[in-house]
């Protein structure tokens, strides 16, 4: 038990520090930057309690914001996405239910479940944040494309890692 | 009361994602007053010296442009020796003693943390209180305005660049000293727009527009960008000005403080009225 929680706590701290020193950095086309930290709450095991995937949520959209002077930007959106994800996991697999312990990978939900899982996850948490970084309503045109085109920028990087993953544990196997 | 307290927490998740979202949204509210955020800011410990590390290590990659840049202050400074001056039979004239009424004061800093492509954006510097910092100075290059210092640790700064949906800066047209304020509407940030200028003035396309001075935060007449393009919009009583900027928000990498000396004096006079 203590061993996941130092996984988990190492995950955290890598997906951050790729989040702030590099792809905090990118501006695609000029101004589409992809978001990997949600990936931290995506990859969170199924058997998780709720109570404890908002918490940590919460802190590791705050820890975002520290970095990016955003108070509560990050971490409203980031809360949302874990309000959300149970829902989420649900609507996509009315199949079978999921063995407590594994987390959600290619292998378990299948190519397609993972994509639209990180896709619908990511756009309401895209769109939920540049919402609050504009603030005002009349700007909601330009807030849909550019969420809908940091979306796109977003995904990608997040089914590469879903990939990488999944080929890892492989080996260990 | 028993029943109340089942169902908190039968419902716990659903209290708890509410709770949470409403810390975040007031974190964000509060945000949006000026003055701000107790230690959720880039200026802390941990991002400061996280920001500074990764500088350290990028800041090779722009050292031909530093140079280049370098090299034309070295000679504008030249420019600027009594040397340079062709002597004739007056001795050199001060026309305006800045050492005897020194208005401002100048605090060097180098920028670890830029952004251009929010609709908010902010910059951390690397001088902090330790160094005479204090929150709501001006921030400029010899080029242009940069933004104005929010919070202040010991060693770092965040500034709130002019490239924020709050920004207001007052500036002039420098041919007929005409005031309006200048605001950034998001996207381009070598464009900002200028409002308030009343239709009967003969306006022209590159015409300079400095700061004005008037808000104890710039100095007077720190140039700010050239006129694009202007029109009275339908129902509006003034002309909407296109800016192109002169800076390069992408590019600035050294900074200055603006120390006004004389700026809580003057604020006290203006709101005791």
């Amino acid at each position: 038990m203590e061993f996941t929680a130092l996984k988990y706590f190492g995950r955290f701290i890598v997906i951050i520090f790729i989040q702030i020193m590099i792809l905090n950095h990118i501006y695609f086309g000029g101004y589409i930057t992809p978001y990997i930290y949600p990936l931290f709450i995506l990859m969170m095991p199924f058997s998780i309690k709720g109570w404890v995937l908002l918490v940590v949520a919460f802190f590791s959209g705050l820890t975002m914001d520290m970095f990016s002077n955003t108070p509560g930007m990050h971490s409203s959106a980031t809360v949302l996405i874990a309000f959300l994800r149970p829902a989420v996991i649900n609507f996509i697999s009315t199949k079978k239910e999921f063995e407590t312990s594994t987390e959600p990978s290619f292998s378990v939900m299948g190519k397609t479940g993972v994509f639209f899982y990180v896709l619908i996850l990511i756009f309401v948490h895209h769109f939920s944040m540049f919402l609050l970084e504009t603030f005002r309503l009349d700007e909601i045109g330009a807030v849909f494309m550019r969420s809908l085109f940091s979306t796109i920028a977003s995904v990608v990087v997040i089914m590469l890692a879903f990939l990488f993953s999944g080929r890892t544990k492989k080996v260990r196997i | 009361m028993r029943n109340l307290f089942n169902y908190i927490a039968k419902y716990h998740f659903f209290f708890l994602f509410v709770f949470l979202q409403v810390i975040s949204i007031m974190l964000v509210i509060q945000n949006h007053h000026y003055h701000r955020s107790l230690f959720i800011n880039s200026s802390n410990f941990l991002a400061g010296n996280l920001y500074d590390m990764r500088n350290n290590v990028v800041q090779y990659f722009a050292l031909k442009s530093i140079n280049e840049q370098l090299a034309q202050e070295n000679q504008a400074l030249m420019e600027k020796f009594p040397e340079s001056f062709m002597k004739t039979d007056q001795q050199i004239f001060e026309f305006r003693d800045t050492l005897h009424q020194k208005q401002f004061r100048y605090i060097n800093a180098k920028i670890i943390n830029n952004s251009v492509r929010n609709r908010n954006n902010y910059l951390t510097i690397n001088k902090g209180s330790m160094h005479g910092v204090q929150p709501d100075m001006g921030v400029i290059t010899t080029e242009g305005v940069i933004g104005i210092v929010q919070n202040v640790s010991r060693n770092f700064s965040t500034v709130m660049s002019f490239l924020h949906s709050e920004t207001q800066i007052s500036a002039k047209i420098k041919k007929n000293n005409h005031l309006g304020t200048i605001t950034w509407q998001g996207y381009d940030y070598q464009k900002a727009t200028m409002l308030y200028i009343p239709p009967h003035l003969e306006l022209a396309r590159g015409d300079t527009i400095i700061t004005s001075g008037f808000s104890h935060i710039f100095p007077e007449g720190i140039p700010i960008g050239t006129i694009d393009e202007f029109e009275v919009k339908r129902g509006d009583y003034f002309f909407t000005i296109e800016v192109d900027l002169f800076i390069d928000f992408n590019q600035i990498e050294y900074v200055n403080i603006v120390k006004n000396v004389f700026r809580d004096e003057l604020t006290e006079l203006e709101q005791s009225q």
